[in-house]
């Protein structure tokens, strides 16, 4: 049970330590990373929670099934994110994500 | 009987899906593979809508496999009505779309573009059609939170297609801020898993008991479908991403997408977790929707771009329906539902209505400062129409159906003598009423002694979806009676089976 | 349906219909439009008259269609509100002539005759609602229809005036929908009846009913022009000359006044009303209109702003006779004032419309002569000036003589000397204007002056304001006959037991 609880308390500290990098880091890639160090927390947390004393029996499938597709869609959610990352970096000289360049500017649309 | 197969719930969800597949693999035909497949599942929501009406709510075991290792489907009033207004919604916005990339000027500078446009729109436009069906249908709150993702995905690779850097940095920042609501929803998830080991809404409804875990685990859920709906103060997101996608993304972004997280969030409060949710959170709730209503329009007033505008016109629209948060605990909640459901719908048509309008402008005009539309309307007469009628309905005035919706909001304000939220609902009204006006008496206003505006020729697909989505929204109110049947319908069935809707 | 339902819905659509097809008009086919918009009008005055023996032969009109509960369209056809339908689709009728000829070569025109009929069409709407919440539907939509003509020059004053007529108007409105709903949450969802709501409801209510009185009379007040809630009316002259003749004498002014009535009758019911002790604030806001009214009036040289504030204090005498509900004179006397004013005003406003498109003059300064020049238009103006002074045998005299005798029964003498004092002032403003016009002689060449073929202006701009002159100085003779406008309000007030 201590190492049950270990393992999600770990889960969460990578969760929210991915959750800061994700507000105080400005550039792009550092804050893709921080994305996938928020979902490895919550797969963390899962799969701990799936573990089942060898007296109560098996250990539970239904979180492993849940844990294999979140990290399909991480995957393909990193996978379009550095797209975009990198369209931005060509298209533009701007520096990234300052709200001011986009609030601000009169852009034309097609 | 055909018509009478439980098989019809996952039409809405496959047909889209198939088409968004064939429009990438096709390069040729993608538009009429589209129409035909939102035509479909207009078509197919409406069978389901009678299904509802004869049978009541049903579920469907998604490949025969049983909770709690199974995925399951149902139908109810509230998700067939979204299911509703996303067909509808949807076939306008098809139509628009290919008004809106068939629209050429002869210009090197724009030569070809809206074919590289077009390549992607269709196909992501049927994904996020699919995932959008499903996430209204789905029963289970992890396949909740995969269906969530796969909007968030197909919706900001939307928001990126105009190919502006302005558009790319406000779809990145809109796909990290949908990312961290959704990892914020998924932790919820695993809170709720933990402490009761399903997930299926249905057994959680039966399961739910209160304590400080599940409330966690709620709040967790909350901020990140808050963040997702862009309610005030989380709204910074939105109006950048919102204004510079293109014309068509920005009407289905607006009008569909945002609603696909709040539908999410009330099924949460009001159906399967009605009696843990704590009025200090229903108060908070209404007042951040208060906040958004005033903050949103006022943006909106200053606003000097008219997409900016409209987009902030939505984060002020949202608003409403978080004022009904507090309102739905009371006795007559169930008028609550119905505000909110028109509330929802209503918005819907009127703010895909007012992006294409405003698309169909920045078209014709070449750019959409507020203070140098005088007088579009002598290019663009249905689409200026198509505005204004979409403003009354932001406005509220009747007989649209946000004149409805903020009609039992108000009824059931004064009724439950918490008249505070009913003076919130006026003030946003005739704020609503300024910045739609600041726009609508520019559009209409041909200032003498100019000389008229070129016009380019355009397709009538341009203008008229528009307006179509306008009259709906504008006569919805007339429409009163069929949503409140079929939530009847859902909701006594409901509340015999469950007892859970209020 | 019934046919009485279908022909509440025919009276509606006869103006509605005509008016989307001229929307989609191109602007060159000016004899379609004038076509469709002269058989639209006919057809809703021959409609009307229709419905108007039935109600008199005591058929009942009503169309139901339930929305959400509490929320029910209801349309309901009783004498007071073809009075008003009456009134509005007759001088509609003339109105429409009236600016077919103003508006002769200038643009927009598909547009413009488009928001006219819609306007028609809510107005009757109004006349034709059966409880608050549809009187509220086509309130608003007043608002909406009326706001475009207005700012139909499209001069940056018209949109300031525009926007301050919105301001007001949608306020009022928020104002009135806010009471609405307050009010149904007392007494539930109910029609308009002579009775008003049960009466046991004022033991637990009272604070709260007369709170919710307050509000819907603010609310219709905005639009029936009650001092301090006119502002938008003067600034709403820069509207071309029949969109003024419309607002004040017909539409939105009349909407207001005619909501009032409503309110006061039908909603809360005169002996409701007596009990809340309710009445002599209102008699105190229409007195103080009354006279505002006239003396800012006095202080215009602008003819139509002149006009406007006549307009401000004439419209309250509709309210002050309804304020001495218990007095069946006084309210005969404020229902057949929402008919005679019509008349006068249009009169008037036609015939300022013709000086100012015929000579340019939009000051009084510069009208000395004028009816040297054009003896018919400001023969027709003399007419309705006298009426609103209220001099016999003009209808004026008929309204002001019940309302005097409303206040004698009632032993109000203060109000009789209101009512004194604001002739007085009537005649302060409105003679200077005929001695202007009649006895100086011209001293400077007429700003802009256009010549129209063997008349002294167009037309179709002489006709209308010759017609309601007419009527203006016979119609007071006639007050006695079988089909007076008198003789109706008798009929409408017979059914309210007075």
């Amino acid at each position: 049970m201590i190492t049950n609880f270990l393992y999600s308390f770990c889960g969460l500290f990578v969760f929210f330590m991915g959750f800061f990098a994700l507000i105080a880091c400005s550039h792009p890639l550092r804050k893709i990373l921080a994305v996938n160090v928020m979902s490895t927390g919550v797969f963390l947390i899962l799969v701990a929670g799936a573990y089942r004393p060898a007296s109560v029996g098996d250990i539970d499938p239904v979180p492993h099934a849940m844990v294999l597709t979140g990290i399909v869609v991480s995957v393909s959610v990193t996978a379009l994110a550095l797209i975009l990352a990198c369209r931005v970096q060509e298209t533009s000289n701007l520096s990234l994500l300052r709200p001011k360049s986009i609030n601000g500017r009169e852009e034309s649309e097609d | 009987m055909l018509f009478d197969s439980s098989s019809w719930i996952i039409a809405p969800i496959v047909l889209p899906l198939m088409a968004g597949l064939f429009c990438f693999l096709f390069t040729r035909g993608t538009f009429a593979i589209s129409v035909v497949a939102s035509i479909a599942n207009l078509v197919t929501v409406v069978v389901l809508h009678r299904q509802l009406i004869s049978f009541g709510p049903t579920r469907y075991v998604v490949g025969g496999w049983r909770v709690p290792l199974g995925i399951t489907l149902r139908t109810d009033g509230p998700a067939l009505l979204m299911l509703l207004m996303a067909a509808v919604t949807g076939v306008a916005i098809t139509f628009y779309a290919r008004g809106y990339f068939s629209f050429r000027i002869a210009e090197p500078k724009r030569e070809g573009r809206h074919e590289r446009q077009q390549r992607f729109f269709w196909p992501l436009w049927m994904m996020l059609l699919g995932s959008l069906n499903a996430l209204f249908l789905s029963s289970d709150i992890f396949n909740l939170y995969v269906t969530l993702e796969l909007v968030s995905v197909s919706a900001a690779a939307l928001a990126a297609l105009s190919g502006k850097p302005a558009s790319q940095i406000a779809a990145f920042r809109y796909l990290l801020v949908s990312l961290l609501g959704s990892l914020s929803y998924l932790l919820g998830v695993v809170f709720i898993y933990k402490i009761h080991g399903v997930l299926d809404l249905d057994m959680l409804r039966m399961a739910a008991s209160g304590g400080p875990a599940l409330g966690a685990a709620l709040a967790l859920m909350t901020v990140g479908l808050l963040l997702k709906t862009a309610l005030f103060p989380l709204h910074f997101w939105l109006p950048p991403a919102h204004a510079n996608a293109l014309a068509p993304v920005s009407a289905i972004l607006s009008g569909l997408v945002v609603k696909g997280s709040f539908y999410l969030l009330f099924r949460l409060w009001f159906d399967v977790f009605p009696g843990v949710i704590a009025t200090p959170a229903l108060n908070l709730m209404g007042l951040l929707g208060a906040g958004a209503i005033l903050w949103g329009s006022v943006q909106a007033i200053r606003q000097q771009r008219l997409k900016l505008l409209v987009a902030y016109s939505t984060v002020s629209q949202l608003g409403y329906l978080f004022v009904a948060f507090p309102l739905a605990r009371l006795e007559n909640g169930a008028g609550v539902w119905t505000a909110v459901t028109f509330m929802a719908l209503a918005h819907a048509c009127a703010k895909a209505a007012m992006f294409m309008a405003a698309g169909a402008i920045f078209l014709q005009v070449g750019h959409d400062r507020i203070r140098d539309l005088a007088g579009v309307r002598a290019c663009l007469p249905v689409a200026s129409l198509a505005y204004a009628v979409a403003g009354v309905n932001l406005m509220g005035l009747p007989p649209s159906g946000g004149f409805m919706a903020k009609w039992l909001l108000l009824t059931s304000s004064l009724a439950s003598c918490r008249w505070w939220w009913g003076l919130v609902i006026m003030a946003g009204s005739l704020l609503a009423a300024i910045y739609v006006f600041r726009v609508v008496s520019r559009l209409f206003v041909i200032p003498a002694g100019e000389p008229l505006r070129a016009c380019y020729p355009h397709s009538i697909l341009l203008e008229w979806p528009a307006l179509i989505l306008a009259l709906i929204s504008l006569l919805l109110g007339f429409a009163a009676p069929y949503p409140l049947q079929l939530l009847d319908t859902a909701q006594s069935a409901m509340a015999l089976f469950y007892g859970g809707l209020p | 349906m019934t046919w009485q339902g279908w022909l509440l819905v025919s009276i509606l659509l006869s103006s509605f219909l005509p008016g989307i097809i001229i929307f989609s008009l191109p602007e060159e086919k000016t004899g379609l439009r004038t076509t469709l918009n002269l058989l639209g009008s006919g057809t809703k005055i021959v409609l009307v008259l229709i419905m108007n023996i039935g109600i008199y032969l005591g058929y009942s009109y009503e169309i139901r269609l339930p929305l959400v509960p509490g929320v029910e369209i209801l349309l309901n056809a009783d004498p007071l509100s073809s009075l008003f339908a009456t009134l509005s689709s007759v001088l509609w009728f003339l109105t429409t002539i009236y600016a077919v000829g103003y508006l002769e070569d200038s643009p927009n025109r598909s547009h413009f005759f488009g928001y006219f009929s819609l306007c028609v069409t809510v107005t009757i709407g109004i006349s034709l609602a059966g409880n608050l919440v549809t009187f509220l539907l086509f309130y608003e939509m007043l608002t909406l229809t009326t706001y475009p003509l207005i700012i139909h020059r499209g001069t940056a004053q018209a949109l300031r005036a525009g926007g301050n007529y919105l301001i007001y108007t949608l306020g009022g409105g928020s104002v009135f929908l806010f009471a609405v709903v307050w009010l149904q949450t007392i007494t539930g969802p109910s029609d308009f009846a002579a009775t008003g709501f049960a009466p046991h409801l004022l033991q637990t209510h009272a604070f709260s009913l007369k709170i919710i009185f307050l509000l819907l009379i603010m609310g219709v007040g905005v639009k029936a022009a009650l001092v301090p809630l006119h502002g938008w009316l003067p600034q709403a002259m820069v509207a071309p000359a029949p969109v003024s003749a419309l607002l004040h004498a017909v539409a939105v002014v009349k909407a207001g006044a005619f909501g009032i009535i409503r309110i006061i009758l039908d909603v809360y019911g005169i002996e409701n009303l007596t009990n809340l002790g309710l009445f002599p604030f209102l008699t105190a806001i229409a007195s103080v209109t009354v006279l505002w009214g006239s003396i800012r009036a006095l202080q215009q040289d602008d003819l139509k702003r002149r006009l406007a504030f006549s307009t401000v204090s004439q419209v309250s005498y509709i309210a002050l006779g309804m304020s001495l509900a218990d007095q069946s004179l006084a309210v005969m006397g404020g229902l057949v004032h929402l008919v005679h004013q019509g008349l006068m005003k249009i009169t008037l406003f036609f015939c300022a419309g013709n000086i100012a498109e015929t000579l340019g003059i939009h000051r009084i300064s510069q009208m000395k002569g004028v009816a040297r020049r054009m003896p018919l238009t400001m023969a027709a103006f003399t007419v309705g000036a006298l009426g609103m002074i209220g001099i016999p045998p003009t209808i004026g005299f008929v309204s002001k003589w019940y309302l005097g005798l409303g206040c004698l029964d009632a032993g109000n003498w203060w109000l009789v000397t209101v009512l004194a004092v604001s002739s007085l002032l009537n005649a302060g403003y409105f003679l200077p204007i005929i001695i202007t016009a009649w006895f100086r002689r011209q001293d400077a060449p007429w700003p802009e002056e256009h010549q129209f073929g063997r008349y002294e202006t167009r037309l179709m701009l002489l006709v209308p304001p010759l017609i309601t002159a007419f009527v203006v100085l016979f119609m007071g003779a006639l007050a006695n006959a079988r089909f007076s406008p008198l003789a109706w309000v008798r009929f409408i007030v017979k059914g309210y037991g007075l």
